[in-house]
């Protein structure tokens, strides 16, 4: 069996080249991941919805920000949009605000409120602020023609 | 065949360095998306220009800084005519002292802190008792162990040394003659006795004077800011993509500064362009020896909600739609308790010792504290053990050194005026 052809030098250096690039991206990868995995600190399967069914089906509750995106340490506030199953908006509830970050062991910053009833089963809710990147968690206890329910929300704040 | 091997490990020799040197290159480019976002928002170029603050009709007013710088300077407020603002918020020392506890005419139970940047704070003291920085002011000038004066004794002080500036900045001065040299709701029991027997009317007229003091002395330490540090000139390069970013800081300060915004969790608390979430954190820092129990927010968050000086307060100026924070204030002891506001990190290695009460003596021994996560001595310490090596540690002191800077004031506001 005649051994195989010497490889040219030329093509020697080219694999080399190779094998520092393949090299590189590997480091590359490796600090991306490292990053990445920071970054993800949460559970990965969260649902970050602006809408969400409360816990036992009674309403279906969005909301919006009197900003374009959720600030860090920044006093804003937000509308919440309370419906009943069927689509109905729902009047005149009391609702109750609470938040933390469940991988850090404290609440927020301050204490939320709902501060006035917009209509059309809107409630403007002031004094929120969230002083940190990461997960947060949003619960809202609403109670209106003596039923209650809560509905939780997550957000992923940078 | 000897010629190849020596062919192949040049080669290989070569392909490593080559390797090396691209890392090292590609080195401002590993910053991702999400952590240039973080260095952006830790950027002094982030900081917003200040707001008004609707609690004091005159934070903006020139001649009232002026008026309040000369009153920082000045020792006659005090018991003992020897301390002003300035003997512990000294303006060559990033306007703190430098001790672990504060000398006024005694020593206090807490570690000055730095007036610099104060003005973005919504709540002052390391338990966040005050609400302004005009609020915060005349906490010392009524303490027993920091100025240890009182109201009308300050009062009088202004008619005699001030009348002409008070007058043109407040209007004029009502009749002092027929009041107590002094009186004041203040621990000292013959100045509290003759405060209690003045009649409301006069008292309402001394505080008037006593809180337009703090006003001015909030509108001269309004003008007292960082500047830009080391660390800014390389966020800006990296933000403009200069390729000469990585001149700016050493690999272990930027290695420091990963780890700050990374695996080292600094950034939790520590965010923004003041190195603050102006929030309130047990993080088991140990007591004070030879100090009374201090539990911190959960008597702070209740001081400020019951403070005579507060933004809701008759002395405020603002309306009460423009005190949110006071508004909506969290009032929960169990959850407060041993809670203290994460100060500034600008110029933070020039401003040992650390901590509240100065527990700690260098930043190896703050370092070390995070990294171990003791149990708090009350409370719940929100630290998980960060399992850091002595080398990490030491990238993370190095890069907080980065955050060094100088004020960024008109130099007039820097001495003791004329």
């Amino acid at each position: 069996m005649p051994s195989a052809t010497p490889l040219s030098k030329t093509t020697r250096i080219l694999i080399w080249i190779a094998v520092i690039l393949g090299g590189l991206t590997i480091v590359y990868a490796l600090s991306m991941s490292t990053m990445m995995s920071r970054l993800g600190n949460a559970p990965s399967d969260l649902d970050y919805s602006t809408t969400q069914e409360s816990d036992n089906g009674l309403y279906r509750v969005s909301y919006m920000t009197s900003t374009e995106t959720i600030p860090v340490n920044q006093m804003h506030e937000w509308t919440l949009h309370v419906e009943n199953a069927d689509g109905a908006p729902v009047e005149d509830a009391t609702i109750t605000v609470d938040g933390d970050m469940p991988q850090h062991g404290h609440g927020l910053p301050t204490s939320p409120r709902v501060t006035e009833y917009l209509g059309n089963g809107d409630y403007r809710v002031e004094g929120l602020k969230f002083q940190m990147g990461g997960w947060w968690l949003m619960d809202f206890t609403i109670t209106a023609n003596g039923q209650t329910d809560a509905v939780h929300f997550n957000m992923l704040l940078k | 065949m000897r010629s190849k091997r020596y062919l192949a490990l040049f080669l290989l020799f070569s392909g490593l360095s080559l390797l090396i040197a691209a890392c090292s290159s590609l080195l401002p480019t590993l910053w991702g998306e999400d952590e240039s976002a973080t260095l952006k928002n830790l950027w002094i170029g982030s900081l917003p220009p200040l707001s008004a603050d609707p609690s004091n009709q005159y934070a903006d007013n020139l001649d009232a800084a002026a008026f309040g710088q000369k009153l920082f300077f000045d020792t006659r407020f005090s018991s003992n005519s020897k301390v002003a603002c300035a003997t512990c918020h000294l303006p060559d020392k990033q306007f703190q002292d430098g001790t672990p506890l504060a000398n006024g005419v005694g020593t206090t139970n807490r570690r000055t802190m730095t007036i610099l940047g104060t003005a973005y704070s919504p709540w002052l003291f390391w338990d966040g008792r005050k609400d302004s920085q005009w609020a915060q002011a005349l906490g010392p000038m009524e303490s027993a162990v920091e100025h240890g004066g009182n109201r009308t004794l300050y009062a009088h002080l202004i008619a005699e040394f001030y009348a002409d500036k008070y007058t043109a900045l407040f209007g004029p001065l009502p009749d002092l003659s027929g009041l107590p040299n002094s009186a004041g709701p203040v621990a000292d029991s013959e100045a509290a006795a003759n405060w209690e027997a003045m009649s409301p009317q006069e008292k309402e007229v001394v505080t008037r004077i006593y809180v337009n003091i703090g006003k001015s002395i909030a509108a001269y330490e309004r003008r007292l800011n960082p500047g830009a540090s080391r660390f800014d000139q390389y966020v800006e390069a990296i933000l403009n993509n200069d390729p000469e970013a990585g001149d700016i800081l050493t690999q272990d300060e930027i290695a420091g500064l990963k780890l700050f915004i990374g695996e080292a969790n600094c950034i939790n608390c520590h965010n923004g362009p003041l190195f603050t979430n102006n929030d309130f954190h047990n993080t088991g820092v140990p007591t004070a020896k030879y100090l009374p129990d201090d539990v911190g927010r959960s008597l702070g968050a209740q001081q400020v909600l019951a403070d005579e000086f507060n933004c809701l307060s008759v002395y405020s100026d603002a309306q009460p739609d423009e005190c949110a924070e006071l508004n909506f204030l969290v009032t929960d002891e169990h959850q407060q308790e041993r809670q203290y506001k994460p100060p500034s990190l600008r110029n933070v290695a020039q401003r040992g010792p650390f901590m509240h009460a100065g527990q700690f003596a260098t930043l190896e021994e703050v370092l070390n504290h995070y990294n171990t996560a003791p149990q708090a001595p009350a409370g719940h310490s929100e630290l998980e053990p960060l399992n850091l090596t002595e080398k990490q540690i030491a990238q993370i002191i190095a890069f907080l050194k980065t955050l060094d800077g100088p004020i960024d004031a008109d130099p007039r506001w820097l001495t003791a005026p004329q």
